[in-house]
């Protein structure tokens, strides 16, 4: 350890570098350099391989699919977990902490689980699938496609939304709210007047989050999809499968690019809490 | 509002609950019927008992890391004025933004040919700490932020303290809430992380995460469920204790 060995007298500036200097050595060997070599990697093949995103059917099929149901899902989560914050944030009832405390269980856990979740819910073996036999119909199972993914990354970013928009809606400003049910304000008005104003920041931070994780997420998708194919996948398949690793790198740029600037443009309008850190 | 909440409520209660049932019962298309049996926890002990442990283990060396090399560098920001340290400190939190499976290829290109560190399990501990390590500064980077911490700094350093006497006795105990909750986070994420450690693995080298997608995959719905219920076992009681250990501390030292 350097710093032991420093005194009182040294310049400040030497120790701020001391300081500093095994975080930027590990991080400079183990991802900027890493981190280069992947840019540089796709220029061996050509420069046409840093388009293939958006240049092959395929691969912009798999892009789009992945923004469109990122998208959808960071839709569902923010209604669902707006209307249950603050719903969560009014009541007081024996049991509530136990319960948030059980809502937001699941964001430990890692991507696969919640995948063999949904496989549990509406797999070929699944409890849907039985009670639809049950019931004289034919076994339902939805797990594999594209409504699988969208539950599975439903229940990922839930956990986070509902505990977010439970903190902001305690913090409420009480007031307002019976000011403009004083005044008349009923319903839909009070929740456009009242409440959108103030969960706005929270909603601006949550949709970044949920939307950037969702684009990324590989582990749900690794045990869900194999009937709708989300770009990690498709990075996945080129690098373990067809050992196209050039392909498999331009295609992380792109992925990495889009989820850089959805939360670099969230922390512009909504401040630094919207980076995920 | 209710209804949505009730919804919701059963929507996430329910797979964990199903899941704990079907890791203890003898078949589980035939369902409670069928009896209750505790083989499948015992066969993915057998099988992946130590997968659960090296989960352990690199979460804790993952902390150990995240905190050498943290804090110090967290204090450096902090105190740092300079644009490069601005700069470096964007950079560090990129892993975090861009996904996992990106820095996984990245350090498969640069390392992927260096056999003895690609097959141990310090490659998928470096991964972990890349991956964390920006939760580790930022929290703790915002803790040594705080005016009344850099006033009693510049007040030990009047009175003739030399730098690690004031970094061991002022600024750690100040900061020590902000470094245990940085901490029960790196912890929570490396032991549930995925992305970049199914990247990183082989077939010796093998985590929690990584044995759970392993046995979904090749195994019944049992075996996947009774290594879901191992995990709960493990990681639930743990996260619980540091949290309670977290409390403690805030207590003792205040927020």
């Amino acid at each position: 350890m350097t710093r032991h060995s420093i005194s009182g007298s040294v310049s400040p500036r030497f120790l701020l570098i001391a300081c500093s200097a095994p975080a930027v050595a590990f991080f400079a060997a183990f991802w900027l350099l890493p981190a280069v070599m992947l840019i540089a990697l796709p220029a061996r093949e050509g420069w046409k391989t840093y388009f293939a995103t958006f240049t092959d059917v395929l691969y912009l099929q798999s892009l789009l699919q992945t923004v469109g149901l990122s998208l959808l899902v960071t839709l569902a989560t923010l209604l669902i977990g707006a209307i249950m914050g603050i719903a969560m944030a009014r009541s007081r009832f024996t049991g509530r902490g136990l319960l948030l405390s059980l809502l937001t269980l699941p964001l430990s856990f890692p991507g696969v689980i919640i995948g063999f979740f949904i496989i549990l819910v509406g797999g070929r073996q699944g409890v849907v699938a039985d009670l639809s036999a049950a019931l004289g119909m034919e076994r339902i199972t939805f797990a594999y496609g594209f409504w699988g993914l969208f539950l599975g990354y439903l229940y990922f970013s839930l956990p986070r939304a509902i505990a977010s928009y439970t903190a902001a809606a305690e913090a409420m400003d009480a007031h307002l709210e019976e000011a403009a049910r004083s005044l008349g304000a009923r319903g839909w008005a009070v929740a456009r007047d009242v409440w959108w104003p103030q969960l706005m920041p929270t909603t601006m931070a949550c949709s970044a989050i949920v939307f950037a994780t969702a684009i990324g997420a590989f582990g749900t998708a690794f045990t869900l999809s194999s009937k709708f194919e989300v770009l990690p996948i498709s990075i996945y398949n080129e690098f373990t499968n067809y050992a196209n690793f050039a392909l498999a790198a331009s295609l992380s740029i792109s992925l990495g690019l889009i989820t850089w600037l959805v939360l670099w443009l969230a922390r512009r309008f909504a401040g630094p809490n919207a980076s995920g850190v | 509002m209710w209804a949505v909440t009730l919804v919701v409520t059963a929507f996430m209660l329910a797979p964990m609950l199903l899941s704990i049932l079907a890791g203890v019962v003898v078949n589980y298309s035939q369902g409670i019927s069928s009896g209750f049996t505790t083989r499948w926890l015992l066969e993915v002990w057998t099988g992946y008992g130590n997968t659960v442990l090296m989960s352990l283990f690199i979460a804790c060396a993952c902390v150990v890391l995240a905190l050498v090399l943290g804090v110090p560098c967290a204090y450096a920001l902090a105190r740092s004025r300079s644009a490069w340290a601005r700069h470096f400190e964007e950079l560090l939190t990129l892993p975090v933004a861009i996904p996992g499976l990106a820095s996984a290829l990245a350090l498969l290109l640069a390392y992927g040919s260096v056999t003895h560190f690609r097959q141990s399990f310090a490659f998928i501990l470096v991964g972990h700490v890349i991956f964390t390590l920006p939760f580790m500064v930022r929290m703790v980077g915002s803790a040594f932020r705080r005016q009344e911490l850099v006033s009693l700094e510049e007040a030990a350093r009047s009175l003739g303290a030399p730098f690690c006497q004031r970094f061991v006795g002022i600024l750690i105990p100040a900061v020590l809430p902000a470094i245990v909750a940085a901490c029960l986070m790196v912890f929570t994420l490396s032991v549930g992380e995925f992305n970049l450690t199914w990247m990183l693995h082989t077939p010796l080298t093998r985590t929690l995460p990584v044995g759970l997608a392993d046995s979904y995959a090749s195994m019944r719905l049992e075996i996947g469920s009774a290594y879901t219920i191992i995990f709960l076992i493990v990681i639930l009681p743990v996260m619980w204790a540091l949290q309670a250990i977290g409390h403690v501390i805030e207590k003792h030292y205040g927020k």
